[in-house]
């Protein structure tokens, strides 16, 4: 039996870019049958979105009031309930995937394949290990699921077009009640989504303080792009963490990167390795950015910045 | 309460990992070695929440040869209490190494285990929440602010859309994330004391726990490399290049 379940990633409302993109990673398995399911309170809207993907198979729409937040402790027994069915159970690896797939992995027993980047077949991947510095092949024995995180920068989102049939069903557990959501602080900046944007400027340490940031949103918003940053630059505060791209942050593919102010060490390279073009603008040309990047300008940012915003 | 602290070994974070020319491995002799910097930082962590007198004692744990008793010596100088090495020749997988820290839960009984969110060498990012389904408690991973009071903690989670804010009960397992706190710098005097406090190593057979099936790693290979860049001399030059691109 060769069937893949996707666990859907949404925000209760909106099905998530990431699912999308874990589905073009999961029909690269050579498998025709792909059913994704969605835990939510109120799944009906979310497993329409779904079910308008290409190559979605069937959807398993699955409410509960207490899937209203995404809790590893209550969705991970759920997803072990409908394991018997699936040779193949996929999540983006995306903070949701990586929360609660690992958990379900155990309660299936066996080791998750965290973050392919490449199919190879059914149960042989490529995957970044070292923070990218070396790509593993890795292979799943015969004689078990496949349990796997799909690196989202490293495939597009799956297309519309398609009408799967939309399933319901029950829940099997109930809420263990010792895990409770109390608040989501979001950012909830305007502009592009920076996980998806085709055009992401980002800026680092040198920009000083959350007022010299001010001109990375200019010029970004000029350029109808996310705004992105270097983890020195969140854990100064000058802007909220949701915005670190990079090993422990983001990892995003844009078609066109700009690194500002970023001296390009390999954890924020490792964000970025998809990206299109990448351009750095550094005051310092021995800055290792210059390295990987397509496009490189030596100078001060505080004189580019504003130039490059007037010229585009 | 106690908490529990996994220290894995690992490549510092600094050294410019290679992959052996014959595709078998990382090049790992002579390299430097240090605690995972995720794990550094549970363990800070764990030492405040013992020095504003919410836990009694920090125990630190790793799972591999003698060589990890480096890393354990470090982390009682920093301040835990004792250190158990669980003997294990060849690595272990996130799913083994849970069942090991599973055994260790059993024996030790503590009230929150710490680990690391990622291990920055298999950068699998399993091991806690695997754990905190063998043991049937809370997770609480990629924790930036930890909060105790009356038995529950009130744990700060960086996720894609921001900061997520949740309770659970303890016992309850948390995983570190970057900006939970920044590690303390070890200094001499404790690196001597260290030395005396206790340091316990059990066996996979001690513990009873069998290894769960690895997942097979094939082949190694380097990143493919960016092709080599261009360096513009004005705005208007990189602009133009953009616009021949189509990118502007
Ligand atoms: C386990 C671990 C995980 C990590 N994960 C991440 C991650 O996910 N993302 C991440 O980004 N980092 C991560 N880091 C941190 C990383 O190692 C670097 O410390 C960080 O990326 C540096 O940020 P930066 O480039 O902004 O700062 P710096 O390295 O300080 O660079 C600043 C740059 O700005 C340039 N500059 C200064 N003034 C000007 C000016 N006026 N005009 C032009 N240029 C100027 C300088 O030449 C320099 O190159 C991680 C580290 C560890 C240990
Ligand atoms: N061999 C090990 N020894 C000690 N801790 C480990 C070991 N393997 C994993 N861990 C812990 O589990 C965390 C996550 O590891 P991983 O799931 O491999 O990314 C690490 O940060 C460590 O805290």
């Amino acid at each position: 039996m060769s069937r893949i379940l996707i666990i859907a990633e949404h925000d209760g409302e909106t099905l998530n870019p990431s699912t999308a993109k874990a589905l073009t990673g999961a029909s690269g398995l050579g498998i025709s049958d792909i059913d994704v399911a969605v835990f939510a309170a109120d799944p009906a809207g979310v497993a329409e979105q779904a079910a308008k993907l290409e190559g979605v198979t069937r959807v398993l729409s699955i409410a509960g009031e207490d899937f209203a937040h995404a809790l590893a402790a209550r969705l991970a027994p759920e997803i072990k309930a409908l394991a018997d069915d699936y040779s193949h159970i996929l999540a983006p690896s995306t903070t949701f995937g990586k929360d609660v797939l690992p958990r379900a992995a155990a309660l299936i027993g066996v080791n998750q394949v965290s973050d392919i980047q490449e199919v190879i077949d059914a149960r042989t991947f490529k995957r970044p290990i070292y923070a990218g510095n070396a790509i593993v092949t890795v292979k799943v024995a015969e004689d078990q699921p496949v349990v796997a995180t799909i690196r989202t920068a490293s495939f597009a989102a799956a297309g519309e077009g398609g009408s799967a049939e939309i399933e319901s069903r029950d829940a099997q557990g109930s809420d263990p009640g010792h895990t409770r959501f109390v608040k989501l602080e979001g950012g909830g900046g305007e502009g592009p989504d920076l996980a998806s944007a085709p055009v992401v400027v980002s800026g680092g340490r040198a920009m000083g303080s959350s007022e010299g940031f001010d001109i990375i949103y200019s010029l970004a918003k000029k350029l109808n792009a996310a705004v992105g940053a270097s983890r020195a630059a969140v854990d100064a505060g000058y802007v909220p963490n949701e915005l670190q791209v990079g090993q422990t942050g983001k990892i995003i593919a844009p078609d066109l990167y700009f690194a500002i102010g970023i001296s390009g060490a390999i954890q924020h390279l490792t964000g970025i390795k998809d990206a299109g073009t990448i351009v750095a603008i550094n005051k310092d040309p021995e800055a290792p950015i210059f390295e990987v990047a397509d496009l490189g300008l030596v100078g001060d940012l505080f004189e580019i910045v504003p130039a490059l915003e007037k010229a585009v | 309460m106690k908490i529990l602290v996994t220290l894995k070994r690992v490549v510092d974070y600094n050294v410019r990992v290679r992959v052996k020319s014959d595709g078998s491995g990382v090049e790992t002799d002579g390299v430097k070695m240090s605690i995972n910097p995720f794990d550094e930082i549970a363990l800070e962590e764990a030492l405040r929440i013992k020095e504003r007198g919410e836990a009694e004692e920090v125990i630190v744990a790793s799972i591999g040869g003698n060589e990890v008793q480096q890393q354990l010596r470090t982390g009682l100088a920093m301040g835990a209490d004792r250190a158990i090495q669980v003997d294990a020749e060849t690595p272990v997988q996130p799913l083994t190494a849970a069942r090991i820290f599973l055994e260790l839960v059993k024996k030790e009984e503590p009230g929150i285990v710490f680990l690391g969110k990622q291990a920055i060498d298999d950068d699998c990012n399993q091991t806690g929440q695997m754990l905190a389904a063998l043991w049937d408690r809370p997770q609480a991973t990629f924790a930036s602010k930890v909060e105790i009071a009356d038995g529950t903690a009130t744990v700060a989670r960086e996720v894609d859309a921001g900061l997520e804010y949740i309770e659970v009960d303890l016992p309850a397992v948390m995983t570190s994330d970057l900006r939970l706190n920044e590690p303390r710098f070890v200094k001499l005097p404790e690196i001597m004391k260290a030395k005396r406090k206790p340091l316990e190593t059990l066996s996979l057979d001690d513990l009873g726990v069998e290894r769960a099936a690895d997942i097979e790693m094939t082949t190694f290979e380097p990143p493919p490399k960016r092709g080599g860049g261009k360096i513009v001399e004005s705005v208007e030059a990189l602009v133009s290049e953009l616009k021949a691109k189509g990118l502007l």
